[in-house]
Parts: structure tokens; C-alpha cells; sequence
């Protein structure tokens, strides 16, 4: 797991880091969304269409894109491939990839490709929900904080430090351990409530910056309520920003319940990526060199969390051309 | 500069508190007597039952009112007195715990400061030969898009089993005993040597594609630019970006603390390297919740200390802070 | 001094194609003359600008000779230019707030840029104190980071540095833009005194803010879509424009003692043509109010009197 690592890179001129991102603990991405000065609302339709064209064909995006769809199948034919539990006991035990098993069984006969089928499935529904949770606090959190200010901001600005300096993981392990009986929703529901305050902080600092502009001048003076100004004016202006912090955290929320899944401390029933490796590890596939059960599992998490990279950093380079290679 | 520190100070002490506090309430909102749920889950033998009942009854102090419990909880805390391990037949978790961070520092501290140091000279390099950055970044990507637990069982495998170069658990050969031996301290670092490359390469890969983003940011910057108007070598230039790069890669360090740890402690269940990490799985697995929460106020303080540590490298490479002026926003 | 530009041109790369910013300039300047360049946004005068000192990003040289002294200033390879800038040819950038490394005290700063110049600072201190309490800036300055000084102090401090060398051509990019009248004059009455110690033998000041270059200004050369419309001495411009878009410019300035009741304020209507692929002929063609026939025809930038050339059909 890696955070955001651009977090020093200056949104505008603070740092959430500066550009300049914010990493957070929990999420991970190579480099948070850079910071951007906002455009003219006149501006921004004919940059949306801009925007498409690029990103339709940027290399990089495709790629991701690419192999996020080809896992998405995957894990949606799963359970047509493969019916039935992906945890029952169908085969020879500890079996290598062959015609029928596809990824071999485990030492107890599971049939590892259905388990992995099952354990895509998990992922992207851990991180579409704790991502989008932790989106929706982050962006509540960084709007109210970055346009209220005063006050508000000050406290809303504590309760971010405190919760972002606290590692994500060890606040999830004893929430969790609690529990006797774990489901993959709540699982991701924490993951949500822990992971977002690199977001806001990055939300927070872009609104800031938004907030001096005149066309929100202009909105309050027509006497636009506060939420109003914030979803009418400021939120389409940062659609970019936050289309790209809600794919960094997804791929974080996917990384922090394969951690989680790893010590134990997922869902207690059904099957994710994680808890293979956790099974292949406590059953010494290591030692007994049964790579098919502990080798896919990663590679899957590698792939979706890679392929969100790569995505964000395509995205970014068309919303923010500095970065682009001319 | 006082104002930075301060300010920092509270935030950690701030959290130290309200980490704490989460601790003491969660078993406290179970359903029924928390030490009855705790110790039914566990396996202690039943002999002990009541007179572990009757030691966590009066640590808790459940007869006495919440206040007092809270107060009582802190009392013991600042004691250094983490309770005792349900698992390890009642040896005090603090105990436990200080035997084994060594072994979690010996992987973290090295690997977290290697990493950052070559990670941030390639991502330079990375930022100015073209030839260099379509190597490193794709590497860069994967590798830092790979979690922790994964790339330790590669390594493992890969250069434990297949290869057979370096033994995968433990800290040490279970033949030998400790001693200042060249056998021993040998034997260590064979088995140290993998878990650190795993953290290491993980880290690397961010770090190096962190750095190559900031670097060029900074060399497309204005006063960039003005220098280079004004005729000014690109050595110079390059200086001063690499220079302000750091800054944020600083304070990426600092956000990232958190990650790295837990990384750390995945990356020791894989190996059974005895730190934290390996304490930890044992502790999951038995139900010791005692040891558990020791663990999680033990990385929290970890953290804490190492944010600060981070935030005082910071001010001695932001000249800005020393003057008064906040080089950087919390 | 004398600098001769002959047909420069220069293009903006884009994925759309190429942005033709500067298209075919031809002027000189005499030893001492400061010649205020003005125009609309998009007109190109910023790009004449940086393209003398530097050229990069997204721009593109494409054609076009600069003579300094008689010298070819080598404008197309920026490592040949690079023996040029800062002692021949300098720039007053338009993100002077902004220029300076905010890590590093602003002595050290300049330091380091002149020793990798071949400059010893220690020899060039005294000089440099004398020129910061010219511009009203202590000595004390370069002991600060640029963060504690205020907009205007880091102007100053630019302007300074960018003419330590006395550079025979300063190019001076938007300078007063961000400041407030009072500090715009100051700014630009620094600039006058630099001519007039010597510091700088011959000035380009680029602005869209005219009023500043009536004050200053020797000559005033008005840019439209890419290419000169008219040059000429200040009070030529202002009392006597030939060309159609300097006239409207002028008329549109509010003139001090004017009532709003007693003469309307007249913009120009219309925009600039799109440099993307610009419309043959005259470019002002669409909003010129004289446009006629021949306008089909791009004219060429003529000398119809004493310093005085435009590019117009109906000039004479």
C-alpha cells in the first residue's frame, strides 16, 4: 500500500501537499491529482468536449481502462464459468493449473480460479464502496471546510489532522476485531469512514481557491445559499479534481481491505483476493511451491490498483498539461 | 517556527488522546460484560478463568463508575502498563511488545530511509533523461501499486524457494541462540535481508515516481523559467528544483508513515519475522484482544513520534519555517 | 546599438495545429529609444517578446533574422543564445512576483546565477547595492526570503537583477500589470532612469495598457493578430494614427477632463481572427470600418513618413 506520494505538491499554495496533493494515509496513488488553476464556467463546456476527445484516446487511460474491463469480466462470468461456492471442496487437493482448474485447487481442493473470480467481485465492490464513501465525507468535509472557513474550517481542519495522522490500518484492526461477525459492506463502510481526510484536505485547499473567484462572488450575491454555491458553481468547476480523487481512493480502499484480509480481519464469510494469500501463507503454499494459489491473487490486486494509476495519471495529464510529455 | 512545532504538537497529542480513548470505549460497547466476551473468546484454560475475571475486573475497574474507569485506564497507560496477554498466559503486553519492535525496526527504519533516498535521486534522474523515464516509470507504477503483502511473497518465494538463497521465516536459524557470534549476526541478516527488500522495492517505486512529477513541476516553475531567461546553466537549475522537490516529498514521508507501517507489519506475517507483525497475527488469530490493543497504541505512539521526527527534518530543509513564515500549511 | 528584426516568425505548437502568434515582423530599433509594444490579448507582442530571449515550450521558430550590434542573435538554438542572455539581451518577465526561488535567500540567489555566469558576485556586490537603493530597495533585501517582500519590492528586485549586466536590449513583459497606479508609475519611471544611467541601451516594453507607454515611450508600435499595424514616435500615434485599429484604440482610451455625458467611451466591436488558421489579406479586415476591396490583399508595413510605418491600404 502507498499513499498518494505527490502529497507536497501545492494545490494552489497550500500544501496538501503541493501540488500538490494529498496523500493520505490509506489512499494510495503515485501522484494526487496536481493542482490546477479553475477555468470560467464559459470555459468549460467546450473544455469538457476537449477533454473527452483527449481522454478517448490517451494512451494511458486506454491501457487502464483496458485491463479494468478485462478483470471486470472476469469477475462478473466468474460465477457462470464457475457456479457454486468458490470456497467448497470440488477437487484434487493442492492441484496445479490445468484444462479443468484453470488456476489449480488449493491444498484443500478449492478450485482457486473460482475463488478468484469472487475475490474480483469483492474488490471492486470494497473499493466502490469505501472509496465512494470516503469520496462523500472527504468532499462534504473539504467543501464546508474550504468555503465556510472560520470556525468551521478550524475544527473540521482538527478532526482531518487527527484521523489522517492516525494509520489506517491499525484504527481498522481493533474496529474490526470487535466484531464477531464481519461482512464485506461494513468492511468497506470502515474503510470509508478512515481513509478520506487526505481527500479532503486536497477538496478543502482547491475550494480556496475557487472561493475568490467572481463568478461564486457573484452567485452568493444573488443570494444563493452556501450549498447551492458549492454544488451550482464551485463542484463543476473541480469535476477533474474530484473525478480523479475518487479513482485514488478506490484503488486505496482496495489495497486497505487487502490488508485487512490479510491479518484476518475481513469478511467472515464469502472470499476476496486478500484472504487467498492470507489461506495460501497459513498453509504453506510457499513451501510446498503452489505459486497458482497465491501468485493470481496479487496480481489481480496489482492490476486493478496499476490500472487506476495509470488511468489518474492519464486523466491528469489532459486536465493539467504540464505534466504531459510534448 | 515555534507557532509549526506547536501547532504540531497539539495535533499529536490530540490524537494520541482521542486514539486512546477509541481504544478504551470499543470493547465497551459490546453487549454485555466486556471481560466475560473478551476471555470466553479466548483459550485460556479454565482453571484461569476466574482469577483472570478477577485481575481484568479490577484493571478495568468495571464496578466503578465510567469516569473513574477512564481515569483508571489512562493511570495504568502512563504506567506503560498495556495489560496482559491472554494468549501468552498472562505475560504483560508491553513486554511482549518492546521484544519485538526491534525486529520492526530493523525493517522499517532502514528500508524507509534507503527508499526515500534512492527513490527520490532515480525519480530526478527519471525527470531528465527521456530514455530513463520510460524505464522507470511503468517499474515505478507496478511496483508501487503492489501491496506490501504481495511482493513479500513473491520475494519469497522467488528467492526462498525457488532460488533457496535466503531462509523465509523467522529472525533468526531456529538452531542457534543469540550471541554476538558472526554466525548469528550473519544468520540475522540472511534472514533479514528478504522482508527489507520487499519494503524496500514497494517504496522505492512511489518515491521514484513522486520525485520525477515533482521534478518536473518544479523545472516548468517561474523562477525556473526566470533563470533560464537569463541564461543560467541547467546544473543550477536543476539544483534548485531538486532541492524544492524535496519539500513536498518531505511531507509525503510524513502522510505516508501510517501505510508504511502497516506495510511493515503484513510483510512480517509473510516471513514470520518476529516483530509486530508476526505479534499481531497471533494476536488476531488467538482472540487477545489485550495484546491487540497494545499493539494499536504501541504504532499509534510509533507514528506520532516518527510524524514529529518528520516535521523537524522539515523545518531544517524549508529555510522558510526558520524565518517565521509557514513554509508549509497542516 | 541597433537591433534589426527581419520577418520573425514564430508559431505556437498545438495539437490542433500550429498557432501562428508572430507572423512576419519586420522592425528596428535605434540606441536609446524605448518603444512601448501594445496590443490586444492574443496580438503577439508577448510572444515578440520571449522569443528574443528565449525560446521554448510550445513555441516554434520558424523564419525570421534579429541583428544586434550587428551580430545574428541566435534566437532558433537555445544553447547558443544562451552566451547572449542576461549580459546582451535580458527580460523583466511577467511573473517577476513569482520569479525568484522561494527556498532560497534572495543574495544566495543571485549569487549562484552570477557565479554560473562567470561573475564573481563579490566583484558585482557593490554595483548591485547601489542600483537596490536606486530602486528604493535596502540592501537588506538580499538577506530575505522573497516571501517577506511585497509585490512591488519583488519587482523592484527583479528589475534590478534582470539589469545587473547591462544588457544592450531589455525586454520588459507586462511589467506594471499587477500593480496599483501609484507603484506603476514608479515602476515606470525606474525604467526611464535605467536608459538614462546607461544600464540599458534600448527598451521593448510590452503592455495592453497604453496609457503607461504615453508616458515613457519614444516610440509606440501597435500589434494586431500576429502582426504590426503601425509604429511610430508616441505623439505621432496619439495625435496623428493612420492605421484604422490604432485609431479606434486611441479613441476608446478615456481622456482626463472627458464627461461620460459628453463623449461616449467607443470599444472596438468584433474579436481577433483565430491565429490557427488565419484569414488571408488584412487581418483587421472584419472589424475595420474603412475595410474595402483591396483589403483582400495583406498589406505590407510601410514607411509613409519619419519613423512612421504602417501596414495599411489607406494609410496615405
Amino acid at each position: 500500500m502507498t499513499d498518494p506520494l505527490a502529497g507536497g505538491r501545492p494545490l494552489t499554495s497550500e500544501t496538501v501537499p503541493q501540488a500538490t496533493v494529498a496523500p493520505g494515509a490509506g489512499a494510495s496513488a503515485p501522484s494526487a491529482p496536481a493542482a490546477r488553476p479553475a477555468r470560467q464556467p464559459s470555459e468549460t463546456v467546450s473544455r469538457r468536449r476537449e477533454v473527452i476527445h483527449f481522454a478517448l484516446r490517451g494512451r494511458k487511460i486506454l491501457v487502464g481502462a483496458g485491463v479494468l474491463l478485462v478483470l471486470l469480466v472476469i469477475a462478473v462470468a466468474g460465477p457462470f464459468l464457475r457456479p457454486g461456492d468458490p470456497n467448497a471442496f470440488v477437487g484434487p487437493l493442492g492441484a496445479p493449473p490445468s484444462a479443468e482448474y484453470w488456476f489449480g485447487t488449493t491444498t484443500f481442493g478449492q478450485d482457486v480460479f473460482a475463488q478468484f473470480a469472487s475475490g474480483l467481485t469483492a474488490t471492486f465492490l470494497v473499493g466502490l464502496t469505501g472509496g465512494g464513501i470516503a469520496a462523500f465525507i472527504g468532499m462534504t468535509v473539504g467543501f464546508v471546510a474550504g468555503y465556510r472557513g472560520g470556525v468551521v474550517d478550524d475544527v473540521l481542519n482538527m478532526i482531518t489532522n487527527v484521523i489522517l495522522v492516525i494509520p489506517t490500518l491499525a484504527l481498522l484492526l481493533v474496529v474490526t476485531a470487535y466484531l464477531s461477525a464481519r461482512g464485506l459492506f461494513v468492511e468497506a463502510i470502515f474503510i470509508g469512514l478512515t481513509s478520506w481526510p487526505w481527500a479532503a484536505r486536497a477538496i478543502r485547499a482547491q475550494t480556496f481557491s475557487l472561493k475568490t473567484r467572481e463568478f461564486v462572488d457573484l452567485a452568493r450575491i444573488s443570494g444563493a445559499s452556501s450549498w447551492r454555491v458549492i454544488f451550482r458553481e464551485i463542484a463543476p468547476n473541480m469535476s477533474s479534481y474530484l473525478f480523479l480523487t475518487f479513482i485514488l481512493l478506490f484503488g486505496g480502499s482496495i489495497l486497505i481491505a487487502a490488508s485487512l484480509d490479510f491479518i484476518g480481519l475481513g469478511p467472515t464469510e464469502g472470499t476476496s483476493l486478500g484472504l487467498m494469500m492470507y489461506n495460501a501463507v497459513a498453509w504453506s503454499a510457499l513451501q510446498l511451491g503452489m505459486w497458482w494459489w497465491f501468485i493470481p491473487p496479487g496480481i489481480g490486486i496489482t492490476a486493478i490498483v496499476g490500472a487506476l494509476y495509470v488511468m489518474n495519471v492519464g486523466l491528469d495529464e489532459i486536465f493539467n498539461p504540464r505534466l504531459r510529455e510534448s | 517556527m515555534r507557532r509549526y512545532f506547536g501547532r504540531k504538537l497539539t495535533i499529536y497529542l490530540l490524537t494520541f488522546f482521542v486514539a486512546a480513548t477509541i481504544d478504551w470505549l470499543i470493547p465497551r460497547f459490546m453487549p454485555g460484560n466486556p471481560v466475560q466476551t473478551l476471555l470466553s473468546r479466548s483459550q485460556v484454560p479454565p482453571e484461569a478463568v476466574p482469577s483472570m475475571i478477577a485481575y481484568y475486573n479490577n484493571l478495568f475497574g468495571l464496578d466503578q463508575p465510567f469516569v473513574m474507569q477512564y481515569l483508571h485506564f489512562w493511570g495504568a497507560l502512563l504506567h506503560g502498563d498495556l495489560g496482559r496477554s491472554v494468549y501468552l498466559s498472562g505475560a504483560p503486553v508491553s513486554g511482549v511488545i518492546m521484544d519485538a519492535v526491534p525486529y520492526t525496526l530493523a525493517l522499517l527504519v532502514p528500508a524507509i530511509l534507503l527508499s526515500w533516498w534512492a527513490g527520490n535521486k532515480f525519480g530526478a534522474l527519471a525527470a531528465r533523461r527521456a530514455v530513463l523515464d520510460n524505464a522507470v516509470l511503468p517499474i515505478g507504477y507496478i511496483l508501487t501499486a503492489t501491496p506490501y503483502m504481495w511482493l513479500a511473497i513473491v520475494v519469497a518465494w522467488v528467492f526462498g524457494i525457488v532460488f533457496g538463497i535466503f531462509p523465509i521465516s523467522g529472525g533468526y536459524s531456529y538452531a542457534l541462540e543469540p550471541s554476538l557470534s558472526w554466525t548469528f549476526v550473519s544468520s540475522l541478516l540472511s534472514h533479514w535481508i528478504m522482508p527489507f527488500a520487499s519494503l524496500f522495492l514497494v517504496m522505492f517505486g512511489g518515491w521514484a515516481i513522486g520525485m520525477r512529477n515533482m521534478i518536473i513541476y518544479e523545472l516548468d516553475a517561474d523562477y525556473s523559467r526566470y533563470l533560464k531567461a537569463l541564461g543560467a546553466p541547467s546544473g543550477l537549475i536543476r539544483r534548485y528544483a531538486f532541492r524544492n522537490a524535496m519539500l513536498p516529498q518531505i511531507t509525503g514521508l510524513a502522510l505516508q508513515l501510517g501505510v508504511i507501517v502497516a506495510g511493515a507489519l503484513v510483510t512480517e506475517i509473510v516471513f514470520s519475522y518476529p516483530g509486530l507483525g508476526k505479534l499481531l497475527l497471533a494476536a488476531v488469530q488467538n482472540e487477545d484482544y489485550f495484546l491487540l490493543q497494545g499493539i494499536f497504541l504501541f504504532v499509534i505512539v510509533g507514528v506520532l513520534v516518527a510524524n514529529f521526527l518528520v516535521d523537524i527534518a522539515y523545518v531544517v530543509v524549508d529555510p522558510r519555517t526558520r524565518v517565521g513564515m509557514r513554509g508549509e500549511t497542516a | 546599438m541597433t537591433l534589426q528584426i527581419t520577418d520573425l516568425r514564430v508559431y505556437y505548437r498545438t495539437l490542433a495545429g500550429d498557432v501562428r502568434a508572430l507572423d512576419g515582423v519586420t522592425f528596428g530599433l535605434a540606441d536609446g529609444e524605448i518603444m512601448g509594444l501594445a496590443g490586444e490579448s492574443g496580438c503577439g507582442k508577448s510572444t515578440l517578446g520571449n522569443s528574443l530571449v528565449r525560446i521554448d515550450g510550445r513555441m516554434k521558430y520558424v523564419a525570421g533574422t534579429v541583428t544586434l550590434d550587428g551580430a545574428t542573435l541566435p534566437i532558433s538554438d537555445n544553447d547558443q543564445m544562451d552566451e547572449f542572455r542576461f549580459t546582451e539581451v535580458s527580460i523583466i518577465p511577467q511573473y517577476a512576483m513569482s520569479a525568484m526561488n522561494p527556498t532560497r535567500k534572495i543574495g544566495r540567489m543571485v549569487g549562484d546565477l552570477l557565479e554560473s555566469r562567470g561573475v564573481k558576485f563579490g566583484d558585482m556586490r557593490g554595483e548591485l547595492e547601489r542600483r537596490l537603493d536606486l530602486v528604493g530597495l535596502g540592501a537588506d533585501v538580499l538577506d530575505r526570503y522573497p516571501i517577506e517582500l511585497s509585490g512591488g519590492m519583488k519587482q523592484r528586485m527583479v528589475m534590478v537583477l534582470s539589469t545587473l549586466m547591462n544588457p544592450s536590449l531589455l525586454i520588459a513583459d507586462e511589467i506594471t500589470s499587477a500593480l496599483d497606479v501609484t507603484s506603476q508609475r514608479a515602476v515606470a519611471e525606474t525604467l526611464v532612469e535605467f536608459r538614462e544611467r546607461g544600464f540599458v541601451k534600448a527598451m521593448i516594453v510590452i503592455t495592453h495598457d497604453v496609457s503607461i507607454l504615453y508616458q515613457i515611450a519614444d516610440t509606440l508600435t501597435i500589434m494586431y493578430a500576429g502582426k504590426l499595424a503601425e509604429k511610430a514616435p508616441t505623439r505621432v500615434i496619439t495625435d496623428e494614427p493612420r492605421h484604422p485599429y490604432t485609431r479606434l484604440l486611441v479613441s476608446s482610451l478615456p481622456e482626463v477632463g472627458v464627461r461620460f455625458e459628453d463623449r461616449r467611451l467607443t470599444g472596438i466591436p468584433g474579436t481577433p481572427p483565430s491565429l490557427l488558421g488565419p484569414p488571408s489579406g488584412c487581418r483587421f479586415r472584419e472589424r475595420c470600418p474603412l475595410a474595402f476591396a483591396k483589403c483582400a490583399q495583406e498589406p505590407p508595413f510601410v514607411e509613409i513618413g519619419p519613423d512612421h510605418s504602417v501596414a495599411c491600404w489607406k494609410a496615405d
